[in-house]
């Protein structure tokens, strides 16, 4: 009996076998990676799954080529995915740049662990926030997205396959050990929608590959389908030929942000807990958020109205979002495996208008609840 | 060896057209190398090569990565990709396995597919991954300069052994047999006919197929070794150069003061990456 593609029902699963689940689920048949904790699962589970579907796993010889298979996969007509942790998502940052200037929609995970360097294999951290944000070279917008759940690996993952076709770029699913060791119930719907990519509406003579639709994203014409297009890395104009100039160089960078900045509402994704009546807001993600839960019940408990702002979508930063949590509290602590990475976008968003306060760890644990009450009690004093 | 070419400016033929432009981007050319260099003639090779063998041109990909010879694609008029520098092999990995009835190129330098990204190299062999990979080997980093690459003989002279070179270098035949290619050959570009009769035979096998193409850089390596202009140094494979077909990989190191051997080193089938995937994905009830 063939496979079936989407495993519609309830599950226990781990938050690395919903990602893959999800990928699938999304319409994906190419997968490259690497072996590394803690992404294994993800890379163990597509290798049984894909060639029973027809798709295409490969285990490739390092994390650069395994960023740049599924980049050469998607240029094939396929969704792809790449998953990692710290030290292969290092490996891939150069052919993320080539992923942005090129145009191409891809998914890339990664699991992150204890950093830097080799750090801590099997152990939480969340210190890779800012390289999603800037780790390849050059000025760019990616989207990441930061599930605190198996459920929200696996939908979040669909999401972002949703959101790389729309925009054609590679989209970030920026988990961690925990949410993706953690065994959880995941509903899988009966249908998962495919989202489509955006073909050329012109005959190949006509056809430029890199002229923009009004939303500033063009059409794609991928690998055999007859338009004999020329895709570089290098700064390119509308044909896709090298354009060397300063001015060609600033439109198409422009271009790249801007067709990703101009449309917030279409990936801003946040959860808002107990904040109607909240003096002081901890802001998290990931697993973060969710221990942060039990620090807001102990200073609710303790007389002090804390919520919680989830963020799950970290980049591009939901600057209006803290913007407005900043007019509505009195204080913000952030909570993140890592000493200050994504605090330092909510203080730049909150505009000194109220304070905020880090409650960090480098990594290879998750916080106590009882760590951010302190947080929270600490900004309570603050302010009063 | 003193310079004994005298350079003339080339006289342009009014409305003179390429036989085969329908290959060609015509609008992007002139290209960008320089006189005398062998990417000319590595190139053109190529467009017969794919005339001979008679493939729609929207069967056929090109791949390359960065530098002199990586800039190739770009002047094809079939689907291409410029991509890093280096990572060629493993993006033309993913274009072959998401769309296998492609015909699909690696075209890049030595110091793209042996230095940076020779790991890739050696894997895709082993794979038998279905791919033809052409190197032009010009013995130098030509694009940044000149500088020593992966295959500069020993005591060749460029920017960054300014003293002469005192790394061993690469045997590209050999290197190429012994992780799994499953054709082998080595041509110069004195000789574009035997060059594209190596690129038909290495296009139309099936597997992993290497092509070597032995190729002047007088900018920046034939001019600091005293090999002299482009013609020069074809005098000097003419001179130096012994076909011998068959002959053991091992002994077709390139080294001062021993002959260059070219022809076909390696000819042989083995089951393909995707030959073997797409039967066990069939076994297991998949489309395949």
């Amino acid at each position: 009996m063939p496979a079936k593609a989407i495993l519609s029902g309830v599950h226990f699963m781990s938050g690395d076998e919903a990602i893959a689940e999800g990928a699938i689920a999304a319409g994906c048949r190419f997968f490259a990676a690497y072996p590394i904790t803690p992404q294994s699962e993800i890379a163990e589970r597509l290798a049984w799954r894909l060639p029973q579907l027809g798709g295409m796993f490969i285990q490739m010889e390092d994390e650069i080529a395994a960023i740049a298979a599924a980049l050469g996969a998607a240029w094939g007509g396929m969704k792809a995915m790449t998953a990692t942790s710290g030290p292969g998502f290092s490996l891939m940052m150069e052919n993320l740049g080539l992923a942005v200037m090129t145009e191409t929609p891809c998914v890339i995970v990664d699991v992150q662990r204890a950093a830097p360097s080799t750090g801590l294999p099997t152990l939480v951290g969340q210190g890779d926030m800012m390289q999603a944000r800037w780790g390849s070279h050059g000025h760019y917008e990616i989207i990441a997205l930061c599930p605190a759940s198996p459920q929200e690996a696996f939908d979040l993952t669909v999401k972002a396959f949703a959101l790389a076709e729309r925009f054609r770029i590679p989209v970030l699913v920026m988990t961690d050990e925990v949410v993706g060791h953690m065994y959880e119930r995941v509903e899988i719907p009966p249908e998962v929608p495919v989202a489509p990519r955006r073909k050329p509406r012109v005959p190949p003579e006509e056809f430029l590959p890199f002229k923009p639709d009004p939303d500033l994203v063009p059409p794609m014409a991928c690998a055999g389908e007859g338009y004999r297009i020329h895709v570089t890395g290098l700064t390119h104009d509308e044909r896709g030929y090298p354009a060397m100039d300063a001015e060609s160089h600033d439109r198409l960078v422009r271009r790249l942000v801007d067709k990703v900045r101009l449309f917030p509402q279409e990936y801003t994704l946040y959860e808002e807990v107990a904040l109607a009546d909240a003096e002081i807001a901890v802001v998290s993600y990931g697993i973060s958020a969710r221990v942060s839960l039990g620090g807001i019940e102990l200073a609710r408990a303790a007389g002090i109205k804390a919520g919680l702002l989830r963020l799950i979508t970290a980049w591009p930063f939901p600057d209006a979002a803290l913007s407005r949590l900043a007019q509505r509290v009195q204080g913000i602590v952030v909570v993140e495996i890592n000493l200050g990475q994504l605090s330092r976008e909510v203080e730049r968003a909150v505009r000194g208008q109220v304070p905020v306060h880090g409650v960090y760890h480098a990594g290879g644990r998750i916080h106590t609840p009882e760590e951010v009450f302190q947080g929270i009690e600490e900004v309570f004093r603050q302010c009063r | 060896m003193p310079v004994k070419t005298v350079r003339t400016a080339p006289e342009l033929v009014e409305g003179a057209r390429h036989p085969l432009e329908k290959w060609l981007r015509t609008e992007r050319l002139p290209h960008i190398w320089c006189s005398g260099c062998g990417l000319g003639t590595a190139f053109s090779a190529l467009l017969y090569a794919l005339e001979e063998l008679g493939w729609d041109p929207d069967s056929v990909a090109v791949v390359s990565g960065i530098g002199c010879s990586g800039r190739v694609p770009g002047y094809l008029r079939v689907d291409t990709y410029h991509t890093t520098h280096g990572r060629p092999i493993p993006f033309a990995t993913g274009l072959k396995l998401a769309k296998p009835d492609l015909h699909v190129i690696v075209f890049s330098g030595d110091g793209d597919l042996f230095a940076i990204g020779g790991n890739h190299f050696i894997h895709a062999a082993r794979r038998n991954m279905d791919m033809a990979v052409i190197c032009v080997n010009n013995f130098n980093y030509g694009m940044t300069g000149g500088q020593v690459g992966p295959t500069t003989p020993v005591g060749g002279r460029t920017t960054t052994t300014p003293f002469g070179n005192f790394e061993h270098p690469f045997n590209l035949v050999h290197l190429a047999a012994s992780a799994g290619a499953t054709y082998v050959a080595r041509c110069t570009t004195l000789d574009g006919r035997r060059l594209a009769k190596a690129y038909v035979e290495a296009l139309s096998h099936k597997g992993f197929t290497f092509v070597e193409v032995l190729a002047p850089c007088p900018t920046n390596y034939g001019r600091r070794n005293r090999i002299g202009e482009g013609l020069d140094e074809l005098r000097y494979y003419r001179e130096h150069t012994v076909i011998r077909h068959g002959a053991d990989p091992k002994e077709a190191d390139i080294a001062p003061g021993k002959p260059i051997l070219v022809g076909k080193f390696v000819d042989i089938q083995k089951p393909t990456y995707l030959e073997l995937y797409q039967a066990k994905v069939r076994e297991l009830g998949g489309e395949g």
